[in-house]
């Protein structure tokens, strides 16, 4: 007995081998994540600096990383102001292809005949470019801002619609006949199982939305051109072609990725805040 | 206290609560889920449910609760069914896992359009009744196996239902939860009366909880005979181990063995 407590007492506190190699890896790897990615960056940009230097690459083929710097500070006041523009459409056509799509999503949900009747219709918009009906919208929608609203959302509003769909069918079938048991009207149904059961595939469809909003904005305001209306980060980085200042392309383009970074990250931020405290996906895993 | 209490009369002195007349299921006009299933259940009941895969049980359970309808036959409720007469606990627990242990056993009176404020007291009884009193404000993630089965259970029981039906509850969990679980259940039913029909296909648990075992057969689903367990409750550890228990247990394991026997 007392044998056993002195074993005990001798083990309260150790950690094995497996265990302090398993800590190291993983302070390792949380390293790794960000320290990497930033390195292979630094080491990218020297490798430009590098070949623009050592092969004399004039400057309106191939600006140096220095150019690009120089240009990203000398037009911030104009590059911020389309990067303003642009990321107001995206954010704009991002909010409503979540009302459309979601809205349309409960809509299918609640009228199988309404499904069957346009869910065919909501797919042939998807899947027909966006490229090949922009040119149209702007024959027909006389304000820029909305064509290119109508664009941006057009590319958009389905990943919200389709997965929002998928989860508000993928009810677990128990609970269904739970609800049914205790005389849930459609209503209640819908609210307190169906639109959270449904949650983590919207957020799913949100975050492939937002990137596609950027796209569509992007594509839009290459083919809307610039009507007195401003101009955003892809008009600046045609314009900018044009006049073969290829700095100001890469900074604009810098801005554009750096925009849907952001994008990506604040909707990943979102999910992680609404399902952190009960989905699978937001579970830190053991061992 | 909003949680009633039932005081259970002997057997042959129940007052009936509910019927099965004649009740046929027939699945696409060829398979006969169920053939002419007659039982009465009466108040303070503890029915089993006992046969092989395929005997109609859960067929049964579905078509009491009404989630299906019989193709003939007739459920007759003594004095007509109302909203929150019937409780349910599934084989698996059925949790909703965004809503804590508290919302999950307020859950059937939401669904009455009731606010939690109203029926604090009835979710904080039941939940003390199955011993999670200090879980309430957890995720059903949080909790293991045998837990989440008795917030199940305590949202089963919350609405002080007239009949609880029980899907085999207990079958995925292990021996030892599942036997400390029937015996929590048997203290439970002792304390609010209520009447359950339970579904299994253990002769051991059947014997162990209730006073009527209904022995099912399959292939047609059908009701092959009845077997009284008149052991009296309370029934604890000694009773798994008495000769009582032995003799009981072999009559239902003969009458299964009977319900199997024809195809096996």
């Amino acid at each position: 007995m007392s044998l056993a407590d002195d074993r005990s007492l001798a083990l309260a506190g150790t950690r094995d081998e497996d265990e302090i190699r398993r800590a190291r890896a993983a302070r390792i790897e949380r390293l790794a994540k960000w320290a990497l990615p930033v390195v292979i960056m630094g080491l990218a940009i020297l490798g430009w600096a590098w070949i623009v230097t050592a092969n004399e690459i004039p400057h309106y083929i191939l600006p140096g990383p220095d150019r690009v710097w120089d240009s990203l500070v000398n037009d911030w006041g104009m590059l911020i102001e389309a990067a303003y523009l642009t990321g107001w459409i995206t954010l704009a056509a991002l909010v409503m292809a979540v009302v459309g799509g979601a809205g349309l999503a409960i809509l299918f949900n609640q009228s199988k005949m309404l499904e069957l009747s346009f869910y065919p219709y909501a797919v042939i918009l998807q899947v027909t470019p966006v490229v090949s009906i922009a040119p149209l919208i702007f024959i027909y929608v006389d304000s820029k801002i909305a064509g290119m609203l109508l664009c941006a959302w057009l590319v958009a509003f389905f990943p919200v619609l389709s997965s929002t769909t998928l989860g508000l069918n993928s009810v677990d079938h128990n609970l269904r006949d739970l609800f049914r048991i205790y005389g849930a009207t459609r209503w209640q149904r819908l609210r307190y199982l169906q639109l959270p059961s449904a949650l983590p595939y919207f957020l799913g469809g949100l975050k492939i939305a937002g990137g596609l909003s950027l796209i569509g904005a992007v594509v839009a305001e290459l083919v809307a051109g610039t009507g007195g209306i401003g101009s955003g980060l892809a008009f600046r980085i045609q314009e900018a072609g044009y006049r073969l200042n290829i700095a100001r392309m890469f900074a604009a383009l810098a801005l554009v990725a750096a925009m849907g970074v952001f994008i990506f990250a604040a909707l990943s931020v979102l999910s992680h805040l609404l399902l952190r405290k009960w989905h699978e996906s937001a579970l830190r895993k053991e061992g | 206290m909003a949680v009633r209490h039932h005081d259970i009369l002997p057997l042959g002195q129940r007052p009936p609560l509910l019927r099965l007349n004649h009740v046929d299921k027939v699945f696409n006009g060829d398979v006969i889920a169920l053939r002419d299933m007659n039982l009465q259940v009466n108040q303070g009941d503890f029915i089993s449910l006992l046969g092989p895969s395929g005997c109609g049980k859960s067929t049964a359970l579905r078509i009491i609760s009404d989630l299906m309808h019989p193709t003939r036959g007739k459920v007759e409720w003594e004095g007509g069914q109302g909203q929150g007469d019937l409780g349910v606990v599934f084989q698996e627990p059925t949790l909703m896992p965004w809503a804590t242990v508290a919302q999950n056993v307020w859950l059937p009176f939401r669904l009455q359009g009731k606010s939690y404020g109203e029926v604090k007291d009835d979710v904080l009884e039941v939940l003390r009744l199955v011993g999670l009193e200090k879980f309430l404000n957890a995720y059903p993630r949080e909790l293991s196996g045998g837990m989440k089965m008795r917030v199940s259970i305590a949202r089963a029981i919350v609405t002080n239902p007239r009949l609880i039906l029980m899907d085999e509850p207990f079958a995925a969990l292990d021996e030892i939860t599942r036997h400390k679980l029937n015996n929590d259940l048997l203290t439970l039913r002792s304390k609010i009366g209520c009447t359950v029909i339970f579904v299994t296909h253990s002769v051991f648990e059947s014997v162990f909880l209730s006073d009527r075992i209904v022995v099912m057969a399959a292939r047609p689903g059908r009701v092959l005979s009845e077997v009284t367990v008149d052991a009296p409750y309370p029934r604890d550890e000694a009773f798994r181990t008495s000769a009582e228990y032995a003799g009981h247990a072999r009559r239902a394991s003969e009458a299964l063995r009977e319900a199997m026997g024809e195809h096996a």
